[in-house]
């Protein structure tokens, strides 16, 4: 690891200030994905802005919307009473995402601010219609996760919360690589009053929606309706782990798997 | 240059790190508590494991410098507790490599399970623990027989 400087903010605004003071700052949450980068030498910042212990760990709900904090840990919404009672699905994608060690330090800004196409998290986002609220400015999910490992945040942008819109009921179905517990092909499934859902992470560049599979599960909110339907393989990720035919595949199975979770047939 | 001030095990530490020196580094290097150990380095063995603020965390993947004001103990503040014992009854290890790291982990579980714990979730939440000898059997029992005690 390149040497850096480092410091750990007490406001937001001090932290916006930091960022803004030198254009290779960078900022760092539970560093479960950026310390390793770093030592791997694969980004070399000249400052380190620690918002760890600074960032919302808050969970709460209103009006139909759940609310978390960007600094919550995974644990913490894996563990929300508040979250097991409102989206259950989402306390259960949390207690799915890496292990305890990692759970215990990785959070949900993170997470959406690093957009692996293979995260969990930016699936329940898309299909939950989130808000992302930043230091900035609000962006709806589909607009924030704009590419592989891409956002819209500026430099010296901070994710401060989430707003999930809360469904009548939605599930995670994940199958997840033996090697290093990511999405091969993850699908968050969720069924609104008027709506459905379907958010695929793992098998693209960047979480897509399902449309097809969003069209026939409004039609009949069943695995059956969903026989015969596909996901088109083109643009999809090809590697050693799979292809891009077999992560379709699978990306249809998955949400089969959620769909029976929330029907139980 | 970092000043920090930490506790580990109980007592006060006081250093001066650079930026890129890991929480693990700090232990071994410059605190001599080599049983922490360092398996991968890469955040996915787990023989690093360590309590920070009384969560478990991999040590290798936590910088130093972030640790100023906290609370860190490690597989040394242990001595001949019912956990470590049982590994040895059970046969929980074998090279021993990994062992510091599942210890903490163990404890971890137990400490937030109690006695609700049951194989299965021992099993699960020993995912971020890899073992290259063991096969996992007498650790899961291991865990499992001193988190009925509690
Ligand atoms: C062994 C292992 C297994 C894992 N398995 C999974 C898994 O199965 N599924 C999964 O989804 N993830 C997995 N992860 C990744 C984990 O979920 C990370 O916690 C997450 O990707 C990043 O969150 P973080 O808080 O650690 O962010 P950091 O690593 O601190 O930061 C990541 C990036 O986001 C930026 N950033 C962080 N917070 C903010 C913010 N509030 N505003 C703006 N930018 C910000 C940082 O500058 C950095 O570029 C795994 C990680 C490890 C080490
Ligand atoms: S040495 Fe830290 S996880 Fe392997
Ligand atoms: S006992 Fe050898 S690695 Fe676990």
């Amino acid at each position: 690891m390149y040497e850096t400087a480092y410091a750990r903010p007490r406001t937001l605004e001090e932290a916006v200030e930091l960022l803004q003071s030198d254009e290779d700052a960078k900022c760092l949450a539970g560093g479960m994905t950026y310390v390793p980068t770093l030592k791997q030498r694969l980004a070399m910042p000249s400052l380190l802005v620690d918002l760890s212990r600074l960032l919302s760990r808050d969970i709460a709900v209103a009006d139909g919307f759940l609310t978390i904090g960007a600094g919550a840990r995974h644990v913490d919404v894996q563990r929300s009473q508040i979250v097991r009672e409102t989206l259950p699905a989402l306390a259960e994608l949390a207690g799915l995402i890496g292990d305890p060690m990692v759970r215990n330090r990785g959070t949900i800004g993170g997470s959406l601010s690093n957009n692996d196409p293979a995260a969990d998290y930016p699936s329940a986002a898309l299909a939950l219609d989130a808000q992302i609220t930043t230091t900035k400015q609000q962006y709806a999910a589909a607009d924030f996760l704009s590419g592989m490992f891409e956002t819209l945040l500026d430099d010296d942008e901070i994710v401060t919360h989430v707003r999930f819109k809360i469904p009548v009921c939605a599930a995670y179905s994940k199958f997840a690589s033996k090697a290093s517990g990511y999405a091969v092909a993850g699908a968050f499934v969720a069924r609104f009053d008027d709506d459905v859902r379907v958010a695929i992470t793992g098998a693209g560049p960047c979480v897509f929606r399902a449309d097809q599979l969003e069209e026939a599960l409004k039609g009949d909110f069943n695995v059956w309706a969903l026989k015969g339907k596909t996901i088109e393989p083109e643009g999809l990720l090809s590697d050693m782990h799979a292809d891009a035919e077999y992560r379709a595949a699978l990306a249809v199975e998955m949400t089969k798997r959620a769909v029976h979770q929330i029907t139980g047939a | 240059m970092n000043k920090i001030s930490l506790t580990v095990n109980g007592n006060k530490v006081e250093a001066s790190v650079e930026t890129r020196v890991l929480l693990s580094q700090l232990l071994r290097e410059e605190l001599g508590l080599t049983g922490t150990h360092v398996g991968c380095d890469t955040s996915q063995c787990g023989a690093c494991t360590v309590h920070l603020d009384g969560e478990a965390v991999k040590s290798c993947s936590v910088l130093a410098a972030a640790c100023d004001g906290a609370k860190v103990e490690t597989i040394e503040s242990l001595s001949d507790h019912p956990l470590q014992e049982a590994m040895v009854r059970h046969q929980g290890l074998q090279c021993g490599f990994c062992t510091p790291g599942v210890v903490m982990s163990g404890l971890d579980m137990i400490r937030r399970h109690g006695s609700s714990l049951t194989r299965e979730r021992i099993a699960e939440e020993l995912e971020g623990n890899i073992c290259r000898c063991t096969g996992y059997r007498g650790m899961v029992d291991a865990i499992y027989e001193v988190s009925q005690d509690v």
